[in-house]
Protein backbone atom coordinates (compact mmCIF):
# COMPACT_ATOMS: atom_id res chain seq x y z
CA UNK A 1 0.00 0.00 0.00
CA UNK A 2 3.21 2.26 0.80
CA UNK A 3 4.25 1.98 -2.69
CA UNK A 4 1.20 2.77 -4.08
CA UNK A 5 0.58 5.74 -2.05
CA UNK A 6 3.93 7.10 -2.67
CA UNK A 7 3.09 7.04 -6.33
CA UNK A 8 -0.24 8.79 -5.89
CA UNK A 9 1.37 11.39 -3.70
CA UNK A 10 4.15 12.38 -6.89
CA UNK A 11 6.40 13.46 -3.95
CA UNK A 12 3.72 16.07 -2.82
CA UNK A 13 3.33 17.22 -6.40
CA UNK A 14 -0.29 15.05 -6.78
CA UNK A 15 -2.34 18.51 -7.44
CA UNK A 16 -0.48 19.22 -10.48
CA UNK A 17 0.22 16.32 -11.98
CA UNK A 18 -2.55 14.30 -11.70
CA UNK A 19 -4.96 16.75 -13.01
CA UNK A 20 -2.22 17.17 -16.25
CA UNK A 21 -2.00 13.86 -17.26
CA UNK A 22 -5.93 13.57 -16.29
CA UNK A 23 -7.04 16.77 -18.81
CA UNK A 24 -4.77 15.30 -21.66
CA UNK A 25 -6.58 12.21 -21.37
CA UNK A 26 -9.68 13.54 -21.58
CA UNK A 27 -9.11 15.83 -24.43
CA UNK A 28 -7.38 12.98 -26.34
CA UNK A 29 -10.07 10.20 -25.41
CA UNK A 30 -12.67 12.85 -26.20
CA UNK A 31 -11.41 13.97 -29.86
CA UNK A 32 -11.10 10.45 -30.75
CA UNK A 33 -14.55 9.55 -29.50
CA UNK A 34 -16.16 13.13 -31.17
CA UNK A 35 -14.24 11.99 -34.72
CA UNK A 36 -15.38 8.80 -34.82
CA UNK A 37 -19.11 9.05 -33.86
CA UNK A 38 -19.21 11.63 -36.84
CA UNK A 39 -17.49 9.26 -39.35
CA UNK A 40 -20.70 6.56 -38.04
CA UNK A 41 -23.09 9.10 -38.65
CA UNK A 42 -22.05 10.78 -42.07
CA UNK A 43 -21.62 7.16 -43.23
CA UNK A 44 -24.97 6.11 -41.74
CA UNK A 45 -26.47 8.99 -43.44
CA UNK A 46 -24.46 8.16 -46.52
CA UNK A 47 -26.09 4.85 -46.74
CA UNK A 48 -29.24 5.93 -46.24
CA UNK A 49 -29.09 8.56 -49.53
CA UNK A 50 -27.91 6.00 -51.43
CA UNK A 51 -30.54 3.30 -51.01
CA UNK A 52 -32.79 5.41 -51.41
CA UNK A 53 -31.60 7.34 -54.27
CA UNK A 54 -31.50 3.30 -55.80
CA UNK A 55 -35.08 3.39 -54.65
CA UNK A 56 -36.19 6.68 -56.54
CA UNK A 57 -34.41 5.97 -59.95
CA UNK A 58 -36.23 2.54 -60.03
CA UNK A 59 -39.58 4.29 -59.52
CA UNK A 60 -38.78 7.20 -61.84
CA UNK A 61 -37.96 4.76 -64.62
CA UNK A 62 -40.49 2.44 -64.33
CA UNK A 63 -43.17 5.19 -64.28
CA UNK A 64 -42.26 6.85 -67.42
CA UNK A 65 -43.32 4.15 -70.14
CA UNK A 66 -46.91 4.24 -68.18
CA UNK A 67 -47.08 8.11 -68.66
CA UNK A 68 -46.77 7.39 -72.57
CA UNK A 69 -49.25 5.11 -73.12
CA UNK B 1 -14.49 13.77 -65.92
CA UNK B 2 -13.88 16.72 -63.30
CA UNK B 3 -16.06 14.51 -61.48
CA UNK B 4 -14.37 11.34 -61.62
CA UNK B 5 -10.35 12.96 -61.24
CA UNK B 6 -12.07 14.61 -57.67
CA UNK B 7 -13.42 11.30 -56.64
CA UNK B 8 -10.62 8.73 -57.65
CA UNK B 9 -7.87 9.94 -55.12
CA UNK B 10 -10.24 10.24 -52.62
CA UNK B 11 -11.24 6.67 -52.94
CA UNK B 12 -7.34 5.65 -52.86
CA UNK B 13 -7.16 7.02 -49.81
CA UNK B 14 -9.07 5.98 -47.94
CA UNK B 15 -8.61 2.04 -48.82
CA UNK B 16 -4.79 3.21 -48.08
CA UNK B 17 -5.61 4.67 -44.93
CA UNK B 18 -8.10 1.90 -43.90
CA UNK B 19 -5.74 -0.83 -44.31
CA UNK B 20 -2.67 1.36 -42.20
CA UNK B 21 -5.55 1.92 -39.42
CA UNK B 22 -5.03 -1.10 -37.32
CA UNK B 23 -0.77 -0.92 -37.77
CA UNK B 24 -1.25 3.03 -36.36
CA UNK B 25 -3.94 2.57 -33.60
CA UNK B 26 -1.49 -0.66 -32.26
CA UNK B 27 1.92 1.68 -32.57
CA UNK B 28 0.22 4.68 -30.28
CA UNK B 29 -1.18 1.90 -27.91
CA UNK B 30 2.58 0.86 -27.44
CA UNK B 31 4.21 4.18 -27.21
CA UNK B 32 1.62 5.69 -24.97
CA UNK B 33 1.82 2.53 -22.52
CA UNK B 34 5.54 2.29 -22.63
CA UNK B 35 6.05 6.02 -22.35
CA UNK B 36 3.91 6.52 -19.60
CA UNK B 37 5.14 3.35 -17.93
CA UNK B 38 8.30 5.04 -18.03
CA UNK B 39 7.55 8.51 -17.27
CA UNK B 40 5.37 7.92 -14.30
CA UNK B 41 7.19 4.66 -12.11
CA UNK B 42 10.62 4.29 -13.69
CA UNK B 43 12.01 7.53 -14.58
CA UNK B 44 13.55 9.53 -12.20
CA UNK B 45 12.41 12.63 -10.42
CA UNK B 46 14.04 15.77 -11.27
CA UNK B 47 16.87 17.05 -8.45
CA UNK B 48 15.32 20.24 -8.45
CA UNK B 49 11.88 19.91 -9.51
CA UNK B 50 11.09 16.71 -7.77
CA UNK B 51 8.17 14.46 -9.05
CA UNK B 52 6.55 18.02 -10.95
CA UNK B 53 9.04 17.21 -14.08
CA UNK B 54 6.66 14.67 -14.99
CA UNK B 55 4.29 16.78 -16.66
CA UNK B 56 6.85 17.33 -18.97
CA UNK B 57 5.80 13.66 -20.87
CA UNK B 58 2.53 15.12 -21.65
CA UNK B 59 3.61 18.96 -21.86
CA UNK B 60 6.37 19.00 -24.34
CA UNK B 61 4.98 16.13 -27.03
CA UNK B 62 1.52 18.08 -26.76
CA UNK B 63 3.42 21.58 -27.67
CA UNK B 64 5.76 20.75 -30.42
CA UNK B 65 3.15 18.96 -32.04
CA UNK B 66 0.71 21.91 -31.78
CA UNK B 67 3.43 23.55 -33.70
CA UNK B 68 3.68 20.86 -36.27
CA UNK B 69 0.42 20.36 -36.99
CA UNK B 70 -0.31 23.52 -37.20
CA UNK B 71 3.03 23.50 -40.25
CA UNK B 72 1.23 20.58 -41.19
CA UNK B 73 -2.01 22.61 -41.94
CA UNK B 74 -0.23 25.64 -44.05
CA UNK B 75 1.60 23.51 -46.18
CA UNK B 76 -1.43 21.47 -47.28
CA UNK B 77 -3.25 24.57 -47.84
CA UNK B 78 -0.89 25.88 -49.50
CA UNK B 79 -0.70 22.71 -51.58
CA UNK B 80 -4.61 23.20 -51.86
CA UNK B 81 -4.35 26.60 -52.85
CA UNK B 82 -1.45 26.35 -55.37
CA UNK B 83 -2.13 23.16 -57.01
CA UNK B 84 -6.08 22.46 -56.36
CA UNK B 85 -5.22 18.64 -55.17
CA UNK B 86 -8.62 17.52 -54.24
CA UNK B 87 -7.10 16.32 -50.62
CA UNK B 88 -5.10 19.01 -49.31
CA UNK B 89 -7.76 21.09 -47.95
CA UNK B 90 -9.74 18.52 -46.67
CA UNK B 91 -6.33 17.33 -45.05
CA UNK B 92 -5.97 21.03 -43.46
CA UNK B 93 -9.31 21.02 -42.10
CA UNK B 94 -9.16 17.74 -40.39
CA UNK B 95 -5.96 18.54 -39.11
CA UNK B 96 -7.17 21.60 -37.13
CA UNK B 97 -9.14 20.52 -34.09
CA UNK B 98 -6.07 18.19 -33.65
CA UNK B 99 -3.90 20.94 -33.41
CA UNK B 100 -5.86 22.70 -31.33
CA UNK B 101 -6.86 20.30 -29.05
CA UNK B 102 -3.16 19.69 -28.66
CA UNK B 103 -2.39 23.42 -28.21
CA UNK B 104 -4.98 23.45 -25.81
CA UNK B 105 -3.02 20.50 -23.98
CA UNK B 106 0.16 22.72 -23.93
CA UNK B 107 -1.64 25.48 -22.26
CA UNK B 108 -2.95 23.82 -19.71
CA UNK B 109 -0.43 21.03 -18.36
CA UNK B 110 2.03 24.25 -18.93
CA UNK B 111 0.05 26.18 -16.28
CA UNK B 112 -0.04 23.20 -13.94
CA UNK B 113 3.50 22.81 -14.68
CA UNK B 114 4.15 26.60 -13.85
CA UNK B 115 2.55 27.02 -11.23
CA UNK B 116 5.11 25.05 -8.78
CA UNK B 117 7.90 25.46 -10.88
CA UNK B 118 7.92 29.71 -11.22
CA UNK B 119 5.19 30.26 -8.52
CA UNK B 120 2.79 31.35 -11.42
CA UNK B 121 0.14 30.01 -13.40
CA UNK B 122 0.42 32.15 -16.38
CA UNK B 123 3.05 34.73 -17.51
CA UNK B 124 2.67 36.90 -20.87
CA UNK B 125 5.94 36.33 -21.92
CA UNK B 126 6.71 35.71 -25.62
CA UNK B 127 6.67 31.88 -25.56
CA UNK B 128 3.26 31.51 -23.82
CA UNK B 129 1.76 34.22 -25.48
CA UNK B 130 2.52 32.85 -28.72
CA UNK B 131 0.88 29.74 -28.35
CA UNK B 132 -1.84 31.11 -26.79
CA UNK B 133 -2.39 33.06 -30.23
CA UNK B 134 -1.69 29.87 -31.84
CA UNK B 135 -4.58 28.44 -30.28
CA UNK B 136 -6.56 31.76 -31.62
CA UNK B 137 -5.33 31.09 -35.33
CA UNK B 138 -6.39 27.40 -35.21
CA UNK B 139 -10.07 28.12 -33.53
CA UNK B 140 -10.25 30.86 -36.35
CA UNK B 141 -9.78 28.81 -39.10
CA UNK B 142 -11.66 26.33 -38.46
CA UNK B 143 -14.58 29.50 -37.80
CA UNK B 144 -13.74 30.04 -41.20
CA UNK B 145 -14.49 26.87 -42.55
CA UNK B 146 -17.93 27.19 -40.89
CA UNK B 147 -18.80 30.40 -42.02
CA UNK B 148 -18.87 29.46 -45.81
CA UNK B 149 -21.94 27.84 -47.45
CA UNK B 150 -19.66 26.85 -50.64
CA UNK B 151 -16.22 24.61 -49.59
CA UNK B 152 -14.29 26.01 -52.12
CA UNK B 153 -15.18 29.97 -50.86
CA UNK B 154 -14.17 28.40 -47.03
CA UNK B 155 -11.27 26.85 -48.33
CA UNK B 156 -9.84 29.61 -49.83
CA UNK B 157 -10.39 32.33 -47.35
CA UNK B 158 -9.26 29.83 -44.45
CA UNK B 159 -5.79 28.70 -46.81
CA UNK B 160 -5.06 32.00 -46.58
CA UNK B 161 -5.55 32.70 -42.60
CA UNK B 162 -3.69 29.36 -42.13
CA UNK B 163 -0.49 31.03 -44.49
CA UNK B 164 -0.69 34.40 -42.99
CA UNK B 165 -0.46 32.60 -39.59
CA UNK B 166 2.53 30.63 -39.89
CA UNK B 167 4.55 33.69 -39.73
CA UNK B 168 3.90 32.57 -35.69
CA UNK B 169 5.73 29.62 -35.95
CA UNK B 170 9.35 30.55 -35.97
CA UNK B 171 8.32 33.31 -33.33
CA UNK B 172 7.36 30.45 -30.99
CA UNK B 173 10.48 28.34 -31.46
CA UNK B 174 12.83 31.43 -31.48
CA UNK B 175 11.13 33.32 -28.63
CA UNK B 176 12.91 31.97 -26.27
CA UNK B 177 16.30 33.32 -27.68
CA UNK B 178 15.15 36.73 -28.76
CA UNK B 179 13.44 37.86 -25.76
CA UNK B 180 13.62 37.13 -22.04
CA UNK B 181 11.02 34.55 -21.78
CA UNK B 182 10.39 32.86 -18.13
CA UNK B 183 9.57 30.15 -20.16
CA UNK B 184 12.99 28.04 -20.26
CA UNK B 185 14.89 28.18 -23.47
CA UNK B 186 15.66 24.73 -25.62
CA UNK B 187 17.07 21.98 -24.43
CA UNK B 188 16.25 18.95 -26.94
CA UNK B 189 16.47 20.89 -30.80
CA UNK B 190 19.31 22.89 -30.32
CA UNK B 191 23.12 23.83 -31.48
CA UNK B 192 25.20 20.96 -29.17
CA UNK B 193 22.39 18.59 -28.86
CA UNK B 194 20.30 18.00 -25.82
CA UNK B 195 20.56 18.91 -22.40
CA UNK B 196 18.19 16.39 -21.09
CA UNK B 197 19.59 13.21 -19.62
CA UNK B 198 18.75 10.10 -21.62
CA UNK B 199 17.00 9.16 -18.24
CA UNK B 200 14.20 11.66 -19.19
CA UNK B 201 14.61 11.59 -23.13
CA UNK B 202 13.75 8.28 -23.79
CA UNK B 203 9.66 8.40 -21.83
CA UNK B 204 9.80 11.95 -23.52
CA UNK B 205 10.63 10.51 -26.96
CA UNK B 206 8.27 7.33 -26.27
CA UNK B 207 5.39 9.87 -25.44
CA UNK B 208 6.43 11.89 -28.85
CA UNK B 209 5.75 9.16 -30.77
CA UNK B 210 2.34 8.21 -28.92
CA UNK B 211 1.13 12.20 -29.62
CA UNK B 212 1.90 11.52 -33.36
CA UNK B 213 0.19 7.81 -34.17
CA UNK B 214 -2.86 9.99 -32.31
CA UNK B 215 -2.42 12.62 -34.64
CA UNK B 216 -2.15 10.17 -38.40
CA UNK B 217 -5.20 7.89 -36.34
CA UNK B 218 -7.11 11.26 -35.90
CA UNK B 219 -6.21 12.90 -39.14
CA UNK B 220 -7.40 9.93 -41.14
CA UNK B 221 -10.99 9.56 -38.92
CA UNK B 222 -11.40 13.14 -39.71
CA UNK B 223 -10.68 13.05 -43.84
CA UNK B 224 -12.68 10.05 -44.24
CA UNK B 225 -15.51 11.92 -42.35
CA UNK B 226 -15.15 14.86 -44.60
CA UNK B 227 -14.86 12.71 -47.67
CA UNK B 228 -18.25 11.53 -47.08
CA UNK B 229 -19.88 14.44 -46.37
CA UNK B 230 -18.97 16.04 -49.65
CA UNK B 231 -20.35 12.72 -51.24
CA UNK B 232 -23.49 13.55 -49.40
CA UNK B 233 -23.79 16.88 -50.47
CA UNK B 234 -22.80 16.05 -53.88
CA UNK B 235 -25.28 13.29 -53.58
CA UNK B 236 -28.04 16.09 -52.22
CA UNK B 237 -27.31 17.93 -55.36
CA UNK B 238 -27.97 15.42 -57.49
CA UNK B 239 -31.72 14.67 -55.71
CA UNK B 240 -32.16 18.17 -56.96
CA UNK B 241 -31.22 17.49 -60.83
CA UNK B 242 -33.51 14.15 -60.51
CA UNK B 243 -36.86 15.82 -58.89
CA UNK B 244 -36.13 18.35 -61.63
CA UNK B 245 -36.08 15.64 -64.87
CA UNK B 246 -38.80 14.17 -63.24
CA UNK B 247 -41.15 16.97 -63.27
CA UNK B 248 -39.79 17.94 -66.87
CA UNK B 249 -40.93 14.53 -67.92
CA UNK B 250 -44.43 14.54 -66.60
Amino acid sequence: MDAVEEFLRMGGYAAYVWPAFGVTAVLLVGLFSWSRISLKAAQRTLDLLQSTRRARRRNLDTATPDSDS
Amino acid sequence: MANMHRFANPARFVRIATALMPWLLGAMVIFFGAGLYMGLLTSPPDYQQGDSVRIMYVHVPAATLASGVYAFMAIASAVALIWRHPLADIAAKSAAPIGAVFTLIALVTGALWGQPTWGTWWVWDARLTSVLIMLFLYLGYMGLWEAFDDNRRAAKAAGILALVGAVNLPIIKFSVEWWNTLHQPASILRAGGPTIHPDLLTPLGLMWGGFLCFFAVVLIVRMRREIVARRIQALQTLYVADDGHAAAEA
